[in-house]
């Protein structure tokens, strides 16, 4: 699965919400994910390098394997 | 319904508290207080004679037909302009008033061709039906006197003519064009024996005049000078069904009038709460695609997308299909299937279609073309109201102080709303216009906006966080109102981030290109000028900070108390037809019916219950999403009804590449559009004309779509998706839309008490309709907001990933006109393209010159993602370092050149802002070629009998 544009949309959101403050933010993307992301997408964003993901993305990012 | 012409009362409706009793021809009866004795009279059931009144337009009292005597009064006054009073006694039928009348009726009829027998208004000719109730025996001056008999008519309009020799100088043409439609291209030219009804300047005719074609002149002349040329080829209409349009989102009712089974004109329904009487050149007159020859009637297949189609009997398509779906399925799964629903079909097909998708595919990949246009408008207003719909009806309008117009052109885009907010701001309101470009409401006959923030495309956010900063830190904040009706921290967070010094207008300025000074004065006037209203388009929400601006824009609205009554309120401008209903009717792919999230148990369990099976608990694919996975081979079939995406949607060579990797691509619609070059199956679809349903409009309006002609194709759409499901498998039984309506009503709570029959006997309701809004809700959150407290969401601005730079130096924003209807499926098939024949790119001179191109020349068109060649129009509307252009036409294909890029929130696309370059080209480009000689192989159609 081609994920640069999973990880391209995962940091859009994250920074859109890091006004909100890093907690905030972490949570905000976290839940934004679960609710609008397809179980593949989840998936592959879970697979993908997390390497490109910006901070609070990835923090959110990990909340998933939760 | 037979043949009546609509009630004609003489003259406008008067509202007031008090209300004045009086006596006309014996009859007493009682009006509002201002009523005209004309109008009093009507209502009491009589009918005085009158040729200049009409009640759409104000009283005038120049044709001397509808004269009275008041008993205590000396003379005989007209009764369109003389105020009803309370004790009045009026006579309408004396021997003084009908030697009065006859008298002038003579001297009108011996300047008026006697073609009656032959006339094509005959019967419907108001000139006529007055000199028969007045009882004209004979003209006493004969016919041989000076006249205008010989004047030419005026052919130009491809919809009506002009016959200046029936014409009896009653100004009701150019009154309604100067009250109604608010455009004021018509005048009555020179004086005495001279006048002419005269359309623009000398030399004009109505086509090269400013004339919009709203037909409102038509309506309002009452013999043949103005007339649809339809009647005159087709006849007299002898029946009338009221139904609802299937162009923008003002959802405007008119009379289908029909002779025989065959379609003779659309009149603008008077009684319809959303237009009143009112009506645009596409709803008016752009009907011919409904019967234009390219209509596909048949069902076709292919087995492959390189192969030609084949012509095959309904159950031998809907066989093919559900194969192809179900051994997709057994294969990769349910996930690998889904579907787009159509904002311009009725709710009760979207529903179905969405039904199909979660309950016969097994997934949640449904999504709606309201994707790629007001998408964050739900996302947003959801956030902070917690609805996704806007909060007034139109008529608010008519109670606004201080309009602010951002990202839309409602002249263009939503013109009968355009000509509502035009009469408000001619009555003193205030206009703030924020929009790249100076479109047609900056400055037009009587309207000068206050203020126009030209502002540097996807600077939105920037440019409303300014005057939130404005605004709070000038203490113009409605503290009371915040209190009391918002959550109060959220408020102080918000408050304190827009308050930064970052955030004001001057530090904002260089991203903005917003002069500070006007910016502070607009969020000024916008505080304290009294009941601001806010109305937007797709200039809001088609950026990647598109859910951003629309919270941004709630917040300016919260933070002034600019919410919850009338004159006030957020009203985003839908664009199609029918998308606030798409979106109600579970659409989207995380959400059920009524914005209700397909994770939550209660709710999925009672679609279960009614449906009978288990519904998938996780989020389907957006549309995007959809493309991206057919790409990468998991998404593999897709059912589209009523939609285009191939023209409609960003970066058409990505869309085309997601398409071509599917197995199963079925396009339900009625013309082989761009997309089913893509496609093995094609349902024929049905026009609005062909099918009973209900559209909600973007005022939450709920109003009847009523079959005045059988469908073409022998079925209404939600008849093709019930077989479609029926092929599946699936149990589904509907003999009407009204059942379907009916389950919408038992499994979404806003729907609760809307029903065909309600619907009927009221003409409309506007959602929430339910125990606590029995009667619908006109006014959303009056005493709370929905969510509870109003919620401040902190929206910074966040500029866009897409830049100029010095290879696309330009930034693009695309649009749309008035007479062309989203990418021209419709309109693109009748004669308005008389007035738009093609996409044309909008320049401004200093670009053009820089570039050596002179208005009318071939211009290459480049961004990242690709090129298309068009026709530069040389305009200072754009601001330099900006260009504009269209989608209507499938030849130049704007999407070819816009990105990828979206909405943060909700993917979508913005369309707004492409960094391209312009140069100089000699014609159209190798891929333009390409994709024509591509898609006219792509159309074939097999001539050989089907199997």
């Amino acid at each position: 699965m081609d994920t640069a544009p999973l990880i391209h949309m995962a940091n859009q959101i994250a920074r859109n919400l890091a006004a909100q403050g890093e907690a905030a933010a972490i949570e905000q993307t976290a839940q934004h994910l679960i609710a609008f992301w397809d179980p593949r997408m989840k998936a592959g964003i879970l697979a993908a390098d997390p390497t490109p993901l910006s901070p609070i993305a990835r923090a959110a990012v990990e909340r998933l394997r939760g | 319904m037979g043949y009546e012409p609509q009630a004609d009362f003489g003259t406008p409706e008067v509202r007031s508290d008090t209300t004045v009793t009086l006596t006309i021809d014996g009859r007493q009866v009682t009006v509002p207080a201002g009523t005209s004795v004309m109008r009093a009279a009507a209502e009491c059931g009589g009918s005085i004679p009158k040729l200049c009144a009409t009640d759409n337009v104000a009283a005038f009292g120049s044709c001397r037909m509808c004269l009275v005597e008041i008993d205590g009064r000396r003379g005989t006054p007209a009764s369109c302009t003389t105020p009803a009073e309370a004790n009045m006694v009026v006579h309408t039928q004396t021997p003084r008033l009908e030697k009065l009348r006859r008298g002038v009726m003579e001297l009108y009829i011996s300047d008026h061709p006697l073609d009656c027998l032959t006339c094509s208004a005959s019967g419907d000719c108001e000139l006529q039906d007055t000199a028969a109730q007045v009882g004209l025996r004979d003209v006493r001056y004969g016919y041989d006197g000076a006249n205008h008999l010989g004047l030419a008519p005026d052919t130009s309009n491809p919809y009506f003519d002009f016959d200046p020799s029936k014409c009896i100088a009653c100004s009701r043409c150019v009154r309604a064009c100067d009250e109604v439609q608010g455009t004021l291209a018509l005048t009555i030219s020179a004086r005495g024996f001279a006048s002419k009804v005269s359309a623009g300047q000398t030399g004009d005719n109505f086509l090269s005049s400013e004339c919009v074609s709203c037909g409102a002149c038509v309506q309002a002349c009452p013999t043949a000078t103005l007339q649809e040329k339809a009647v005159k080829e087709i006849g007299k209409p002898e029946r009338a069904v009221i139904t609802t349009c299937a162009y923008c989102g003002v959802g405007c009712t008119f009379r289908a009038e029909m002779r025989g089974e065959q379609l003779v004109r659309m009149v603008p329904w008077k009684d319809g709460k959303a237009n009143r009487g009112h009506s645009c050149v596409k709803g008016r007159f752009a009907w011919g695609y409904a019967n234009h020859q390219d209509r596909i009637t048949k069902p076709m297949i292919r087995d492959s997308i390189d192969e030609p189609w084949r012509e095959v009997s309904w159950d031998q398509a809907l066989s093919f299909t559900a194969a192809r779906l179900n051994a997709i399925k057994a294969q990769y799964g349910a996930r690998a299937l889904g579907g787009i629903t159509s904002s311009r079909c009725t709710n009760e097909e979207t529903f179905l279609v969405q039904k199909l998708v979660r309950s016969g595919f097994g997934s949640n990949n449904v999504d709606t073309c309201a994707r790629v246009c007001h998408s964050p408008t739900g996302y947003g207003l959801s956030k902070t109201f917690g609805t996704s719909a806007g909060t007034q009806d139109f008529d608010s309008v008519m109670d606004a102080d201080v309009i602010l117009v951002i990202g839309a052109n409602p002249t263009d885009g939503h013109p009968v709303f355009a000509s509502r907010m035009k009469r408000r701001l001619r009555q003193g309101a205030k206009l703030i216009v924020i929009d790249p470009r100076r479109i047609d409401l900056v400055r037009s006959p009587h309207i000068e906006a206050a203020h126009h923030l030209p502002l540097q495309p996807g600077t939105n956010v920037a440019v409303l966080t300014a005057m939130a900063h404005v605004i709070v830190t000038e203490g113009l904040a409605a503290e009371d109102f915040i209190r009391e009706r918002c959550d109060w921290d959220e408020y102080q967070d918000w408050a304190r981030f827009v308050s930064d010094q970052r955030h004001s207008p001057e530090v904002l300025e260089a991203v903005t290109r917003v002069p500070a000074h006007a910016l502070r004065e607009a969020a000024r006037l916008y505080a304290t000028g009294g009941n601001g209203a806010i109305y937007y388009g797709l200039g809001v929400t088609e950026h990647s900070q598109g859910s951003s601006t629309v919270m941004a824009i709630a917040n300016l609205a919260m933070v002034t108390g600019n919410v919850g009554r009338r004159g006030v309120g957020v009203n985003p401008l839908r664009g199609q037809n029918n998308v606030q209903g798409a979106c109600d009717m579970g659409s989207f792919p995380h959400e059920l019916s009524g914005y209700r999230h397909i994770s939550d148990a209660a709710t999925r369990s009672l679609f279960e219950a009614e449906w009978g099976t288990p519904l998938d608990a996780e989020p389907g694919l957006r549309i995007p999403n959809m493309l991206d996975a057919a790409v990468d081979g998991t998404f593999r079939a897709i059912y589209i009804q009523g939609e285009d995406i191939l023209q409609s949607d960003p970066n058409t060579h990505h869309v085309a590449a997601g398409l071509k990797a599917m197995d199963c691509v079925i396009v339900h619609d009625l013309f082989l559009n761009e997309t089913a070059n893509y496609a093995h199956v094609f349902l024929p679809g049905s026009t609005f004309l062909e099918k009973d349903g209900t559209f909600t409009n973007a005022e939450r309006r709920i109003q009847l779509v009523r079959k005045v002609m059988e469908p073409a194709n022998g079925f209404g759409d939600w008849e093709v998706t019930q077989e479609l499901a029926r092929a599946l498998g699936l149990d589904w039984n509907y003999a009407h839309p009204s059942q379907i309506m009916d389950e919408i009503a038992r499994l979404t709570p806003t729907f609760a008490g809307v029903s065909f029959a309600r619907l009927e006997a009221e003409g409309s309701l506007q959602w929430p309709v339910n125990e606590a809004h029995p009667d619908g809700s006109p006014i959303m959150h009056v005493d709370g907001f929905v969510r509870g407290k109003g919620k401040f969401m902190v929206t910074d601005y966040v500029p866009t990933d897409e830049k100029t730079g010095p290879r696309f130096p330009l930034l693009l924003t695309t649009g749309r006109i008035l007479s062309q209807y989203n990418v021209g499926a419709q309109t693109r098939r009748t004669a308005n393209t008389v007035w738009h024949a093609e996409d044309l790119l909008e320049m401004h001179p200093t670009d053009a010159e820089n570039r050596g191109l002179n208005d009318g020349d071939w211009a290459r068109l480049t961004s990242r993602t690709g090129e298309t060649t068009l026709r530069v129009t040389v305009t200072d509307r754009v601001a330099p370092g900006v260009v504009y252009t269209t989608f209507h036409h499938p030849a130049t294909q704007a999407n070819v050149v816009t990105t990828e890029f979206s909405d943060w929130a909700t993917n979508c696309p913005e369309y707004k802002v492409t960094a391209v370059q312009v140069m100089p080209s000699n014609g159209p480009s190798e891929w333009q070629e390409s994709y024509a000689s591509w898609s006219e192989k792509s159309r074939r159609i097999a001539t050989e009998a089907a199997e």
